[in-house]
């Protein structure tokens, strides 16, 4: 079990072969200067999945499609379709259906200046610290439209969906003498905080990271779980090949 | 006369079908030593099989239209039964072919398999090797995502570089004046049938000048050259069942690695399938960076390292379409009286193993951008690296038919060793 724990673990990291050699690649997606915060997720904790699905609906699906996904492949997460229904759809839609928005994308662009990104394989283009990470670095900010910015996407369009949840963070920057002269920091500092503390926001966004990832490919379990069949089948055929090999090639020299 | 062979004798008088199996299998002699390195080429072959057939499910339920293509790719990978196992058994084997070739032309410059009486064999392997560039080419741009269309406009603009016609000559293979819905048709085209077919009649020929020539060996002698009384090679043995047993736990161990990659690493850290790509094609905003896929960055890499030279960016084309081409030339370069490496001289060694190491550094260099490594003299240091490397790459070739006439050697073995 332990073994297979952690082989599941490998499959889910987003680097696991050649890791040092992919490391370059980990910040391609960042736009920011920030360094990321590591998302503990973990896919086969649907209990996670199932909080950050209705975190999704919630906060996310007003204006984010996910029109890949259907909202009865949250039956993979343990819900039942009746409870699909009556907890995370809000609209007229069949369960069978995937998760569009009413927004008009053009309306979107007028007023966020850029149109709502469909979310359904964000987690696979962002990777999931990214995608923790930006839910972690909103601040208050009055030079942009929204009144919102983010030390990972500068100058993004989103306003702070979540920030009722997290409460409002302020930009500071401290000067420190560095080697080289005076050095900028920059941080993030709680100025008012929200409903929930920040170890429980921190928890509520990575739930929703976790559902993000699930969403993006919602068969990884199983993918997962038909390559330990696959590996094992390929082991024991390996033997019987290998001793007729090793049969037939007796007799050369 | 058993029923079978009445049978067998009813379509031997219609169709050579025993004549084929003696000759390409049953008594098709190859040399017993063969080692690790020729494992490759049948699993070439079992990677192209998987490919075809993974392919021709996948052409059922893709969309070649710019507007339903993305979204096809994921009803494949969430709604079609079983389509996630095949969509990543496609793009991994997209890359694990490349891997396969790659190894298997290694073998060839490692025991000289290029070399008389087997040049006709080269030739085809590197048109076999240029197809399939195509096919990745043109296979690339069908999930539509940001890299598929960014790493087809950059391939395009190539050829816009070219003098005069240049233009024109973009704007024909692409149907339009951009990437388009029409570039995306036709490269589905190219894809799925043309490329395919051409490729296909290509391994043909390759396998049946393979077997007239027959096989070369890790110590590069002709076993033909001994034969026993009944005019079979001493050192030969019946491909079939030697070789199909011996191959057969090849391809075992190869599925084995291919499974591991599909069903726990399938993005392979972003180098089978880039991140970005997964983000639709949106021809407004282009990426930041763009990168092909790992087996084209050794010639990205050289093509970014080439300046602009009389005001064109021809030159890097040049550099980059010669560095596969040079290639072809490769049987009339070596000048080696021994074919393989146990008995050539230190020089071919050192020159192979630079090779070896300017092919994997450019390859690296590619994923990444220009200035990942800073600035040397105000110019990246990445590129200055990548122009080194590419000037080995080069040389390799260019002075092989010095460095292998001067080089010392040791006798060949009369007959085939270990």
């Amino acid at each position: 079990m332990t073994l297979s724990r952690a082989l599941t673990a490998f499959a889910m990291m987003r680097k696991p072969l050649l890791a040092v050699l992919a490391l370059p690649l980990a910040a391609q997606a960042a736009t920011g200067q920030e360094a990321l915060h590591r998302a503990r997720i973990d896919v086969t904790d649907a209990a996670s999945i199932q909080r950050g699905a209705r975190v999704f609906v919630n906060y996310c699906l007003n204006c984010h499609s996910a029109q890949y996904m259907r909202y009865n492949r949250l039956t993979d997460i343990g819900l039942t379709e009746q409870q699909i229904r009556d907890n995370l759809m809000f609209t007229a839609q069949k369960v069978g259906d995937t998760m569009t928005v009413a927004m008009p994308r053009g309306a979107a662009k007028d007023w966020f200046g850029v149109a709502p990104p469909d979310l359904s394989v964000i987690a696979r283009a962002r990777g999931a610290d990214w995608l923790y990470t930006y839910l972690r670095s909103y601040y208050r900010d009055d030079s942009t439209a929204t009144g919102w910015n983010n030390l990972l996407f500068p100058n993004v369009g989103m306003p702070h969906v979540l920030w009722e949840l997290q409460g409002r963070q302020v930009l500071k920057v401290v000067q420190q003498p560095g080697p080289h002269g005076e050095a900028h920091k920059t941080s993030l500092v709680l100025e008012s905080p929200g409903a929930l503390s920040p170890r429980e926001y921190d928890a509520l966004a990575a739930d929703l990271v976790n559902y993000l990832v699930f969403m993006g490919e919602p068969g990884r379990v199983r993918r997962v779980q038909t390559g330990y069949v696959v590996l094992i089948a390929l082991g024991v055929l390996f033997v019987f090949v290998y001793l007729l090999k090793r049969e037939y090639w007796k007799d050369v020299h | 006369m058993s029923r079978s062979q009445a049978l067998l004798a009813w379509i031997d008088e219609r169709f050579p079908l025993s004549t084929l199996w003696k000759e390409h299998l049953a008594e098709y002699y190859a040399p017993k030593n063969f080692n690790f390195w020729y494992y490759f080429g049948s699993l070439a072959l079992v990677v192209l099989v998987i490919q075809i057939v993974t392919g021709i499910f996948l052409t059922m339920n893709y969309k070649p239209d710019a507007a339903q293509a993305f979204g096809s790719v994921e009803y494949i990978m969430r709604d079609v039964p079983g389509g996630w196992v095949i969509r990543y058994m496609h793009s991994t084997g997209a890359s694990l072919f490349f891997v396969t070739v790659y190894l298997h032309m290694f073998r060839g410059l490692l025991y000289g398999s290029y070399r008389k009486p087997r040049e006709l064999l080269w030739l085809l392997g590197v048109l076999i090797y240029l197809c399939l560039m195509a096919e990745a080419f043109f296979g690339y741009l069908l999930p539509w995502g940001q890299m598929s269309y960014w790493g087809a406009q950059v391939i395009v603009n190539l050829f816009a570089a070219v003098p005069i016609i240049g233009e024109d000559l973009a704007v024909w293979i692409r149907g339009d004046y951009v990437i388009s819905d029409t570039t995306l048709n036709r490269f589905f085209a190219f894809h799925v049938i043309a490329i395919p077919l051409v490729l296909l009649g290509l391994v043909v020929a390759h396998i049946m000048a393979l077997h007239e020539v027959g096989s070369n060996n890790p110590d590069g002698i002709e076993i033909k050259k001994k034969k026993d009384a009944a005019g079979r090679p001493l050192d030969g043995i019946p491909f079939h069942p030697y070789y199909t047993v011996k191959d057969a736990v090849g391809v075992v161990v190869f599925l084995a690695v291919f499974s591991f990659i599909i069903f726990f690493a399938p993005e392979l850290g972003g180098y089978f399938l880039e991140y970005n790509n997964f983000i639709p094609a949106d021809p407004l905003k282009t990426p930041t960076h763009i990168a092909p896929v790992w087996y084209f960055t050794p010639y990205y890499a050289m093509l970014r390292a080439v300046p602009a030279f009389l005001g064109s960016q021809f030159w890097g084309v040049i550099v980059m379409g010669a560095a596969v081409l040079i290639f072809f030339a490769l049987p009339w370069l070596d000048r080696s009286p021994v074919k393989s490496i146990r008995y050539k001289g230190p020089y071919y060694k050192v020159a192979l193993a630079l090779f070896v190491v300017s092919f994997l550094v450019l390859g690296w260099l590619g994923t990444q951008p220009t200035d990942f490594l800073g600035k040397l003299g105000g110019t990246d240091t990445a590129v200055i690296l990548a122009r080194v490397f590419t000037l080995v790459y080069f040389l390799f070739f260019l002075l092989m038919p010095w460095y292998t006439r001067i080089d010392s050697h040791r006798p060949e073995p009369e007959r085939v060793t270990g």
